[in-house]
């Protein structure tokens, strides 16, 4: 029954079409899983192989570390990412753990700076601006060592020169730091050659030591005779050659900055990297001649010193040859006078360097004795007539009294002459006195008596005029009537109408018309020479 | 449910899975078709626990890149950054998103592992005949085919996200490799699903009620 009804149903059902079968293995299917796996087992070995070495760097504060976000930088391009930021153990720092790319074990080694990049204005420059908005990274140094190292202490500051910038650091020391900053630039020729990177106290506080760097290739022009002087802000010098003022460039008035020139020198090097070379206050005193030993004197003199002052030049023939170390005032009981000493150091080397001979402490001696046997002496001077201002001259003064110089003392006194003004004031003051010696009184007498015998005079000249007037006089008046009537006369006979006049006229017209007929005669003659024999024709008309 | 059931194959009769036709076998050597829609006719989907093994397989591979690696890299002026789909909940959870947060772990990390493991449990079943609650293994089955398209939502994300923000420079999202392994994981997970002959958990069945 069930089967009958099973057999219609059967029987009703369409019969399935036959297609040729497809080679199809459906084995196939299982490549997708092993293409998965592949895929797959690439990624992990990639992430794995990409996996780069772990560091971790200690800072003050983690301020804008974020775990898993903070990028670490170099020249700007990821090279890793903190994972993780911690406290160190005794809780003084911030650690950050970073994690490198692949292959950055080389980065890992001593001298590599890590430093947190934040937004800072500085040296006239403002960095890391893009952190403002970004955030902010750990910027990176990488260094040149080969010792691996696998802690690092992060800077606070950014370095301002990174391993692989050209150029050479050098150290200076001042005596005060002006307004140098760090980044306050270095100045060549007022060119920008480089930049101040640290400056600290010394270690017993008695000056600053100052780091700067010269980029390349300006540092070649860093010798180990080139002088370091502080172009902070401008430097008005009065002295007793006039008023100077020396600036840089307005960057540096409003930073402070550093400049340096080399003076010519045939035995300077190019300076090494870390050269310690001293800083000056300012241009003049950097470029003096090096300075290195120098002769102490005392002068003694006895004029006002006023105008006179410390550091003010020794000067021979206008050559700068030292300076005045110190002014003092002493009693001296022996010649109950008070006097003033004036120290003064005296550079040698600059002396003979004019003669570019060395001489030796011994020997110097002998030359100063000598020199002072010839006259060498010492003498203040007014510089300028405006300013007032005094300085120490050393010439040669043949004139001068006999002195020694008196090594006894220490320094060894130099003997003096009067100088300028004071010579003048001697000078009048002799005048003065030889005017005073003059025996006035008596030549006023002299004169007085003098005077009356030339009053006698006078009235004896008085009386011989007077008798000039009475008995000359009237004889002169009659010669003077003779003599007018005189030229009377004569104008009378040089008159136009005068009868000597006429006469003469007439004597000429006579004389003028003899030569007429003599002309005529001898024009006749020439047309008629026969005349001379035959005589005159006839009406030769 | 004594009656003896009378299925298709029990009468040496394929159904079309298509157009539901039944029909009968025919001697002709060759594929069978359905004589109505031309589909393929097969008693019982060929290799279908083999097919079904490899794309799951497949899929849990692809599961841990889909989970480790980024899908997101967002670059911006505050610079760069990679998301994988746990630190997206986690930065929604911590962000107060709680419930956001909730949907996406639920819908990339634990439905994906879910519809595998329910995967991996039916074909287990299937292959060692297990004739266990066969209604509530067909819903599951059910369930796992159903809910598999919208494990997709990270993936829709994503793609949003990028075609939206790609202001140069400024801004722009790009999909991670994680994005590609998730999606994998998904269509893999669907493939599998589909491959699946839900038709095996009953064939054990027949001894019981047959």
């Amino acid at each position: 029954m069930a089967d009958g009804r099973h057999e219609s149903v059967v029987l009703d059902i369409p019969e399935a079409i036959a297609r040729p079968r497809r080679r199809w293995s459906p084995q196939l299917v299982w490549i997708i899983p092993i293409v998965a796996a592949l895929i797959g087992g690439w990624l992990a070995v990639k992430a794995i192989m990409d996996r780069g070495p772990t560091a971790s760097i200690s800072f003050k504060t983690a301020e804008g570390l974020e775990a898993g976000k903070t990028k670490i930088k170099y020249k700007n391009v990821d090279v890793g990412q903190v994972t993780q930021v911690t406290l160190s153990k005794d809780l003084r720092h911030a650690v950050a753990t970073v994690q490198l790319v692949k292959g950055a074990e080389p980065y890992l080694v001593e001298d590599t700076q890590f430093w947190i990049v934040r937004p800072r204005i500085a040296g006239g420059q403002v960095t890391g601006l893009g952190t403002l908005f970004a955030g902010s990274y750990i910027g990176s140094d990488i260094g040149q060592s080969t010792h691996a190292q696998t802690h690092f202490v992060g800077l606070e500051n950014p370095p301002l020169v990174t391993g692989d910038e050209p150029g050479r650091q050098f150290v200076l020391r001042g005596k005060e730091l002006g307004s140098l900053e760090i980044g306050s630039p270095v100045y060549f020729r007022r060119e920008e050659v480089g930049r101040v990177l640290a400056h600290q106290l010394d270690r017993d506080g008695t000056g600053v030591i100052v780091r700067i760097f010269v980029e390349a290739p300006s540092d070649r022009y860093v010798t180990t005779n080139t002088r370091f002087w502080n172009a902070s802000g401008i430097d008005v010098v009065a002295d007793s050659t006039g008023v100077k003022v020396h600036t840089q460039s307005v960057v540096s008035l409003l930073l402070g900055g550093l400049a340096f020139e080399t003076p010519d020198s045939p035995l300077a090097q190019p300076a090494d990297d870390q050269t310690v070379f001293p800083l000056f206050a300012d241009r003049t005193q950097a470029m003096k001649l090096p300075d290195l030993e120098g002769d102490r004197f005392t002068l003694y003199f006895t004029q006002s010193l006023r105008g006179l002052s410390m550091g003010a030049t020794v000067d021979f023939s206008g050559v700068a040859i030292g300076e005045v170390t110190s002014i003092g005032a002493e009693y001296d009981s022996a010649a109950r006078a008070v006097r003033f000493p004036v120290e003064i150091v005296v550079y040698p080397d600059r002396l003979w360097a004019l003669s570019r001979e060395r001489v030796n402490k011994p020997e110097s001696k002998e030359r100063v004795e000598g020199l002072v046997e010839a006259g060498f002496r010492a003498q203040l001077r007014e510089a300028s007539l405006l300013t007032h201002q005094l300085y120490v001259a050393v010439d040669f003064f043949p004139d001068a009294s006999k002195a020694q110089v008196d090594w006894t003392k220490t320094p060894p006194v130099l003997p003096t002459v009067p100088g300028g003004l004071q010579e003048l004031e001697q000078t009048v003051a002799n005048i003065a006195k030889k005017i005073d010696k003059m025996p006035l009184e008596q030549i006023g007498t002299d004169l007085h008596q003098t005077l009356r015998s030339l009053d006698g005079t006078l009235h004896t000249i008085n009386a011989m005029v007077k008798r000039v007037d009475t008995d000359i006089t009237p004889m002169a008046r009659q010669a003077l009537t003779e003599s007018q009537q005189m030229f009377k006369t004569t104008e009378q006979a040089l008159a136009a109408d005068a009868p000597l006049q006429q006469d003469l006229r007439e004597a000429l017209r006579g004389l003028s018309r003899a030569s007429q007929s003599l002309r005529q005669l001898g024009d006749y003659l020439e047309r008629h020479p026969e005349a001379i024999l035959r005589g005159k024709k006839r009406d030769e008309r | 449910m004594t009656v003896a059931m009378i299925t298709a194959a029990r009468c040496g009769l394929y159904a079309c899975r298509v157009c539901g036709l039944v029909s009968r076998p025919t001697q002709a050597m060759g594929t069978l078709t359905c004589a109505r829609c031309s589909n393929a006719l097969y008693m019982r989907a060929p290799d279908s626990i083999g097919r079904t093994w490899a794309f799951l397989i497949a899929a849990c591979i692809l599961y841990v890149p889909a989970n480790v690696l980024p899908v997101m890299e967002t670059g911006s002026l505050f610079g760069a950054q990679t998301d994988t789909i746990m630190s997206g909940v986690v930065y929604l959870w911590t962000s107060g998103s709680w419930p956001l947060a909730v949907v996406v772990f639920f819908a990339s990390v634990t439905v994906p592992l879910l519809k595998m493991l329910a995967l991996a449990f039916l074909l287990i079943t299937v292959q060692r005949r297990s004739a266990r609650h066969p209604h509530q293994r067909a819903r599951l089955y059910r369930l796992v085919e159903y809910v598999g398209r919208w494990s997709m939502l990270d993936i829709y994300v994503v793609t949003i996200l990028t075609a939206l923000v790609q202001i140069q420079s400024l801004a722009t999202i790009r999909a991670g490799p994680g994005a590609m392994a998730f999606g994998a994981v998904v269509v893999l997970t669907m493939f599998a699903a589909m491959a699946f002959d839900p038709r095996l958990i009953w064939d054990p069945v027949k001894e019981q009620y047959g």
